[in-house]
């Protein structure tokens, strides 16, 4: 009985830490290019939650399709913000980039507010993903097995592209100092586009496996994702892919553990003692896990 | 420029320099900092630029280089107008610098470094010899090939950030400030590092607070005092034409009526 607890532990840490590692990661990418912390993100997964909803309700399209559409909405939704949005008032301040975001977020908020219905909309799912397997003799929704082998193989894709593609070693040089891979002929509207694609890309993933668990979507459910990526990312270290990884992990394994070990009196608490315990992680070490080019000074 | 005191001889220009700067004014936000600098570099030349701190060396390199942009006046390279380019749109057409304090890539290892140099100019069928090239120049970094940037020398770090710019094969290579920090063995290693760089043909804007050691290397200097240029010419003659100390301690004899 012991042994099984223990087993759903880890599929739950695993499964869930894999969807907080790309949430993170989506937010990273950006922020090590520009130092932006992007708040549309969450709105980004909202998008393409809704091509889920949209595409899977109204059409017959297989559901492969179903989702390649779904995460290439949320490349387009990426890589043109970035060009209407951000281009513009990038090289001005920090300051700026950071309330277009928030405002692209309160914009998109309300085009579907408006636009689509302030209720939330059930997105279809194919059954498949929700059949329960049996895994070391634990039971578990398919989508767990299928949300840590995706992640395992997105991770080992992107590590290649990072380590070994002139582009990813010229995006891995430009977060460490942008200037100065400049002045090596690495252009800027390339990297930041790509860095925004990257995370168009991850947002439409996440979205996929985020609408599977909820079962819907609205207008606003952009908010949690996009906290729990944050939470990941300061745990982990914002100047650090692999620390964002770690730290989407480690926060499902806080969060778990919590689950696991409080009082059922306490467990509406959670989210206040997982709070308590990244502040105090932080004034512990406020580089993160990982420090990565922590000490850099800001480029804008 | 009529103000500036200089030995006529000595700063003929080709008719077609390599670089011309031309009444270059640049601010950092309000401030201005460079007040109507004009210098030119002919091809295969090693022209000093010296100064005390915040004389403007370093800000006129970086406007060069695309990295602030002019207020006003114009920057020509290669006998074309360049003013307001941008940093990779200049290293494309043949342009490094390589910057004040190394920046280099410090978790990238010494090759990423060097692949990251050749960017804007990477060329697959010659890459493989000139990075072989650079290894002559700088058997260390073969040695340090796969290490992180951050974990070499000073020293090392300097020949890095130097091979870096070099492997982009430039027409003109810029160097802010390359004996900062080091060590005097380091210092005359890059001095005689820089001098066969020039013996190959290199054509090099130097930019140096260690203004006995860029002189004598020079075929011509610039003398920068808060954002002019104090004197141009022969760095031979400079230091006999011109108060070199009064210069450098703000004195400014120069007449520019600072």
């Amino acid at each position: 009985m012991n042994g099984k607890i223990l087993i759903e532990f880890f599929i739950n840490v695993f499964s869930m830490g894999s969807l907080y590692a790309l949430i993170a990661l989506g937010l990273v990418f950006v922020f090590g290019i520009c130092q932006l912390i992007n708040f549309a993100y969450g709105e980004f997964i909202t998008v393409s939650a809704y091509i889920l909803y949209f595409v899977g309700t109204f059409t017959n399209l297989p559901w492969p399709i179903v989702f390649l559409i779904a995460i290439l909405v949320g490349v387009a939704v990426g890589y043109i913000s970035e060009l209407v949005a951000f281009r513009p008032f990038r090289g001005r301040s920090l300051d700026a980039l950071l309330v277009t975001s928030f405002a692209i977020s309160v914009i998109l908020q309300n085009m579907f507010q408006i636009g689509i219905s302030p209720r939330s909309k059930p997105v279809p799912v194919p059954a498949v993903l929700a059949q329960n397997v049996n895994l070391f003799g634990v039971t578990t929704p398919l989508r767990n097995i299928v949300m840590i082998i995706t992640t395992i193989v997105l991770l080992v894709v992107l590590t290649l592209i990072m380590k070994y593609t002139p582009l990813g070693i010229a995006m891995r040089g430009a977060s460490e100092n942008f200037v100065t891979a400049r002045l090596m002929g690495v252009p800027a509207n390339q990297v930041i586009s790509v860095a925004f694609i990257i995370c168009g890309f991850l947002a439409g993933v996440v979205a996929i496996f985020w609408s599977c668990r909820t079962g819907s979507v609205e207008p606003m459910m952009g908010g949690t994702p996009l906290n729990i990526g944050f939470i990941a990312v300061v745990i982990g270290g914002m100047y650090s892919l692999p620390g964002a990884v770690a730290g989407g992990y480690v926060y499902a394994f806080i969060s778990n553990t919590l689950s696991l070990v409080l009082p059922t009196t306490l467990l509406s608490y959670r989210d206040a003692i997982m709070f308590i315990i990244v502040i105090t992680f932080l004034l512990l070490r406020p580089e993160g896990l990982i420090r990565g080019s922590y000490q850099e000074e800001r480029v804008g | 420029m009529s103000e500036v005191k200089m030995n006529t001889k000595e700063t003929q220009k080709d008719p077609n320099p390599i670089l011309e700067v031309n009444d270059l004014y640049v601010s950092y936000g309000a401030v201005e900092v460079i007040h109507g600098i004009s210098l030119h570099v002919n091809k295969g030349e090693l022209v000093s630029i010296c100064g005390v701190n915040g004389a403007g060396k370093s800000t006129i390199l970086k406007s060069i280089a695309g990295v602030l942009k002019p207020k006003s006046g114009t920057i020509r390279f290669k006998q074309k107008d360049v003013t307001g380019r941008k940093p990779e749109q200049l290293h494309k057409i043949g342009m490094a610098l390589v910057p004040e304090g190394r920046e280099i890539f410090p978790t990238l290892t010494v090759g990423e470094n060097l692949r990251i140099g050749a960017y804007g100019r990477y060329k697959p069928k010659t890459f493989a010899a000139d990075l072989e090239d650079i290894f002559e120049l700088f058997p260390i970094l073969k040695e340090r090939y796969d290490q992180a940037g951050g974990l070499l020398s000073g020293g090392e770090q300097q020949m890095l950030a130097i091979a870096r710019g070099l492997i982009s094969r430039p027409d003109l290579l810029m160097m802010d400030e390359p004996s900062l920090g080091l060590s005097p063995t380091r210092v005359d290693q890059i001095f005689e590092l820089i001098l066969a760089l020039k013996g190959r043909g290199i054509t090099i804007l130097l930019v140096e607070q260690n203004a006995k050691r860029a002189l004598e290397i020079a075929d011509r200097a610039y003398l920068f005092s808060n954002g002019r240029v104090e004197y141009a010419g022969c760095p031979k003659d400079m230091e006999s034409s011109i108060d070199i100390a009064a210069v450098y301690l703000g004195a400014n004899k120069g007449g520019n009526g600072v």
